[in-house]
């Protein structure tokens, strides 16, 4: 399909991009060549920072006021888009080359409709007349598989869900039949099993308009699946491309190396593959090294060599066309890698929380008229609806879902931030579902904290990170004395790694990763019994999740602490949960050991978002498993299985009607299905042949 | 929406309400002083007590504020102390001319301060930005009374284009509106097209707008399609508070104009201290302001289809 004879689509020659600041230049992408040959799917992957984002604004010549280029072209269709005037340019984008964008709610307007908006599009670049455009805009519409597109014309984009969004801002992208898609992070703002509808999409648009892509992400296992060629991009350089198959199944570059070795994977037990995580992190714009920028975070790492002079790429020979990479030692750097070893998880000891049949519902008022007549009350919202299940000491329980699944609700009436209005939560002895944070004794307080998902919002900005972990051990009433809480702290920001030096640095002068562990230092402040860690990963690089992880199950195996980790990254929950806890619209659809629930018997749900993960692993054998439509509106939950409007694997009318009866597989593992445990056990693993 | 509506005109009833009652209260809770008001310092006592219970004020004080609110909301707001008049026969006249006044004033500047910060939003610190905006700065910093003086200074001593006093005497003349009216749109101007060119310059960074010229429209569709509607929700509010200070924020003007208008009546009042003047001149301030309040609370949730179809 992709003939390389022909001229590439885009080139992009060292391109060099810069923003200039009152501080100085921060060089954002340096010197980036890439080329995209018609209907080739190029992924570009990289963490946050490395300049993707902004290598993708360049191309379409988008750069802010700040932003200049300070070298290099790109050429579309062999013309030199910074020799084109505004007019010319204008005429490409939407047209030629349109763009997809990770956050689809912000990306369309809020005070038009979605049929506005889409129909500009062909009246601008095709010239039609209103009904025309209207008529392209129904059909990409349904092209897009979104159901009732005369409907969706006439919704505004915040009475959509997340994932129609994205279709909506796809179908604008592709309404003048571009021939090149730039996809900035298009699926990373959506839920797992949204993001594999949209990726199935991706893939089909690539066959039905034969679009080349630009496929930028930081997932590898995403690139793997929609992309031809990658370009792994570090600090503003590629340092690596070539062909998918190639750089999957050997990558060259210690950073890249790095990438596939720190990922948590959904396919494979602890013991199997622990991720290794990766150094350091990388270097703010103006503190790159001299040489090789990777260096300092590499294990192969030659003084006088790496950090001589720029590294120039370098052909890899042997291995296809095309493959490049920026490293001196690339010979090498398979070699003498650590093969680590997985710590054992800690052994659970006795039962601390016990949830027995916890409800929680929301009462919610609508915008009827009926609303304003006193005691009408509202519909209820049931978030949670009979919870039971049990975490024992120094055990790692992991609750996974979708987003609305309920589970921060559950950590929620947990810490006591929402009242249970139904059932018993009984956590060290006590029934603390009703009893509200600040009605809680200190002995509660203490033996029981959280770690929230965004660092950055959880710490106060203005307090040195010692006084803010000092602070929750003086109000734990831990130690009462300066040099008590003094000395407290530091054994504290021992315990999370950090050097003491940092407990006098304001929390800007960390990064995020560092952020996550004072979190985590206060929340050990008081020695607690259990941790809730709602999302505390999903902010993080790749290359940082794994040191955290790390990081948590040591103080869990050294001071058995119970770990309730909310959570919908499936290869986070393999590697370090002892057992799961499968959530959806608010009920446990399927619980039990980790490695129970990772194998059949599944839940068609558990099923659905195994089969739903990327993987980047080559080795394995995935079966995908894509559903269909969003989480229904918990206010109108279906009735009998909730799940049961999506489920692939429905039996008929019992599903719609009766509850569900809940099925005992093995000692702990419940699934709550229609379908005999014997059919589900016969059900085809979703992953197999695990490394 | 409908009930977004409901409530809003419901707070506002209970907002006039507690405002009359507070109204009332703090101006006839003495009525000795209300009858020294009315009947001058050198009555004598029996003439106030006779006069007192003429008018009911021996009743308890429930029924006499049910009888006033009663006369208010049918529009009788007693006499005037120092015209000897129904007050309704002055307040009205008196509150067309600060209408024709405010009217004129608004369909100046608003126009041209939205144009401006339009212009100067859309390009942040760009050239004509930075024009723009330090020209508002500097003329919102003039205060009114300043502004009268120079523009007077200019248009009626030294160029004698312009009347310097505008009592309307012999009937109703453009000419005599022109100077109270350019003294308020300098005054305002600049602080709307601020608001505006804030607004403006926040939704030129949004994403959507990123949407919108990356799909390839050409500039101006980019402005009037997608950022103006967006852009001016936030200055909604901001213009319909200005409603409100045109109708009692202007007493300097109206007074230095000579023009008569509510401004002039409610310091005229207060100098005299024309009682019920002041409780009818109070009412319709308040009024005014509540409305204009509800009427931006309403008209804002409309511009926002996030609110409208919530």
């Amino acid at each position: 399909m992709v003939d390389a004879k022909d001229p590439p689509l885009l080139e992009i020659d060292g391109l060099s991009l810069t923003y200039v600041t009152r501080a100085g230049e921060n060089p954002a992408v340096r010197g980036v060549s890439l080329t995209v040959r018609a209907g080739e799917a190029v992924g570009l992957a990289g963490e946050s920072g490395c300049g993707k984002t902004t290598l993708a604004l360049g191309v379409m010549g988008y750069l802010g006021r700040d932003c200049r280029r300070t070298g290099g072209a790109v050429r579309f269709q062999g013309r030199d888009m910074g020799a084109l005037g505004a007019e010319e340019l204008r005429r490409i984008r939407g047209s030629e080359i349109a763009m997809v964008y990770q956050e689809p709610s912000s990306a369309l307007n809020p005070s038009l409709t979605v049929g506005a908006q889409l129909m500009e599009v062909p009246m601008i670049h095709g010239r039609v007349t209103g009904p025309e455009a209207r008529e392209r805009a129904v059909r990409m519409l349904a092209d897009v598989h979104l159901a009732d597109p005369e409907r969706i014309m006439a919704a505004y984009p915040h009475q959509l869900s997340g994932g129609q969004q994205q279709r909506v801002v796809i179908s604008m992208a592709l309404l003048s039949n571009p021939s090149l898609l730039l996809l900035d992070e298009p699926t990373t703002a959506l839920d797992a099993t949204i993001e594999a509808g949209i990726v199935e999409l991706i893939a089909e648009i690539r066959r039905t308009y034969g679009t080349a892509l630009l496929f930028i992400s930081h997932n590898l296992g995403l690139i793997r699946q929609v992309c031809d060629r990658v370009v792994i991009m570090y600090a503003g350089q590629a340092v690596e491309d070539g062909g998918v198959a190639q750089v999957f199944a050997a990558p060259r570059h210690p950073y890249t190396r790095g990438l596939f070795g720190c990922m948590t994977l959904p396919t494979a037990g602890r013991a199997a593959r622990p991720p290794i995580p990766i150094p350091g992190q990388p270097p703010p714009p103006r503190q790159r090294p001299r040489g090789c920028t990777f260096a300092p975070r590499c294990g192969h790492f030659v003084d006088g060599l790496c950090n001589r002079a720029e590294v120039p790429m370098e052909k890899v020979p042997d291995a296809g066309p095309g493959h490049h990479v920026r490293c001196l030692r690339w010979r090498d750097a398979g070699a003498g890698e650590r093969a680590r070893q997985a710590a054992p998880l800690a052994t659970p000891g006795e039962e601390i929380l016990r949830v027995e049949g916890m409800g929680k519902d929301y009462v919610v008022h609508d915008r009827a008229l009926g609303a304003l007549v006193p005691g009408a009350g509202g519909r209820r919202l049931r978030a949670n609806d009979g919870l039971t299940f049990s975490a024992r000491r120094g055990e790692t329980v992991a609750i996974v879902g979708e987003t609305g699944c309920g589970k921060s609700t559950f950590a929620k009436v947990l810490m006591g931030l929402e009242a249970a209005t139904s059932g018993r939560v009984r956590f060290d002895g006590a029934d603390v579902g009703r009893v509200a944070v600040d009605k809680r004794t200190r002995r509660q307080l203490r033996a029981l904290q959280m770690v929230f998902q965004d660092p950055d919002g959880t710490l106060n900005p203005s307090l040195s990170v010692g006084a803010q972990i000092g602070r929750a051990v003086k109000t734990l009433g831990v130690e009462t004395d300066k040099a008590g809480i003094r000395r407290r702290v530091l054994r504290l920001l021992d315990l999370v790694k950090l050097p003491s030096e940092m407990a006098a640095f304001k929390p800007r002068q960390l990064s995020g990763g560092e952020k996550q562990r004072v979190a985590i230092a206060r929340a050990f402040a008081g020695n607690p019994a259990m941790v809730v860690a709602d999302e505390a990963l999903s902010a993080l690089d790749v290359s940082v999740q794994a040191a955290i992880l790390e990081l948590l199950t040591d103080i869990q195996r050294t001071r058995g602490t119970t770990l309730l980790f909310v959570t919908h990254d499936l290869g986070v929950v393999r590697y370090i949960a002892h057992r799961v806890v499968v959530m959806y619209l608010g009920r446990i659809m399927e619980q039990g050991s980790t490695d129970e629930v990772f194998a059949p018997p599944y839940h068609p749900y558990t099923e659905a978002l195994l089969g739903a993960v990327p993987i980047a692993d080559k080795g394995v054998v995935h079966r995908r498993v894509v559903l269909k439509g969003a989480v229904p509106s918990a206010l109108d939950p279906p009735s009998g299985c909730p799940f049961h409007t999506r489920c692939p694997r429905k039996l008929g009318a019992v599903c719609e009607t009766e509850t569900p009866p809940e099925r005992i597989a093995g000692a702990g593992h419940v699934i709550a299905c229609h379908i005999p445990l014997e059919d589900l056990a016969a059900v085809e693993p979703v992953i197999k042949g695990a490394s | 929406m409908a009930v977004f509506v409901l409530r809003r005109l419901g707070t506002m009833a209970i907002t006039m309400f507690a405002v009359s009652v507070l109204v009332f209260l703090l101006l006839e809770i003495s009525p000795g002083s209300v009858a020294t008001k009315v009947l001058g310092p050198y009555s004598t006592d029996e003439q106030r007590t006779l006069w007192l219970e003429a008018h009911g004020y021996f009743q308890p004080l429930w029924v006499r504020y049910g009888n006033w609110l009663w006369n208010f909301v049918n529009g009788d707001f007693g006499d005037s102390l120092r015209f000897k008049v129904p007050v309704s026969e002055i307040l009205w006249p008196r509150l067309a001319n600060t209408a024709i006044l405010g009217l004129v004033t608004f369909a100046v500047m608003i126009p041209v301060s939205l144009v401006l910060g339009v212009a100067a939003g859309m390009r942040e610190g760009s050239r004509l930005d930075r024009a723009i905006s330090v020209t508002s700065i500097v003329t919102t910093s003039v205060p009114e009374f300043a502004s009268a003086v120079f523009l007077s200074a200019v248009f009626v001593f030294w160029l004698k284009w312009l009347p310097g006093t505008s009592g309307m005497a012999e009937g109703f003349s453009f000419k005599e509106l022109i100077l109270p009216v350019l003294v308020l749109v300098i005054y305002d101007m600049g602080y709307v097209a601020r608001m505006t060119r804030a607004s403006m310059a926040d939704v030129m960074t949004t994403p959507y707008i990123r949407t919108a010229v990356l799909k390839g429209l050409p500039y101006g569709r980019v402005i009037v399609r997608h950022a103006l509607r967006n852009a001016l929700i936030a200055p909604f509010t901001v213009i319909m508070l200005q409603i409100n200070w045109l109708l009692s924020g202007v007493i300097v003007v109206e007074f230095f104009f000579a023009y008569k208008g509510f401004g002039a009546l409610l310091l005229e009042a207060s100098l005299n201290q024309d009682i019920f003047v002041i409780e009818a001149c109070a009412m319709v301030a308040v009024f005014v302001a509540v409305a204009t309040q509800t009427i931006a609370d309403v008209g804002y949730a409309f511009l926002n289809p996030k609110i409208r179809f919530g």
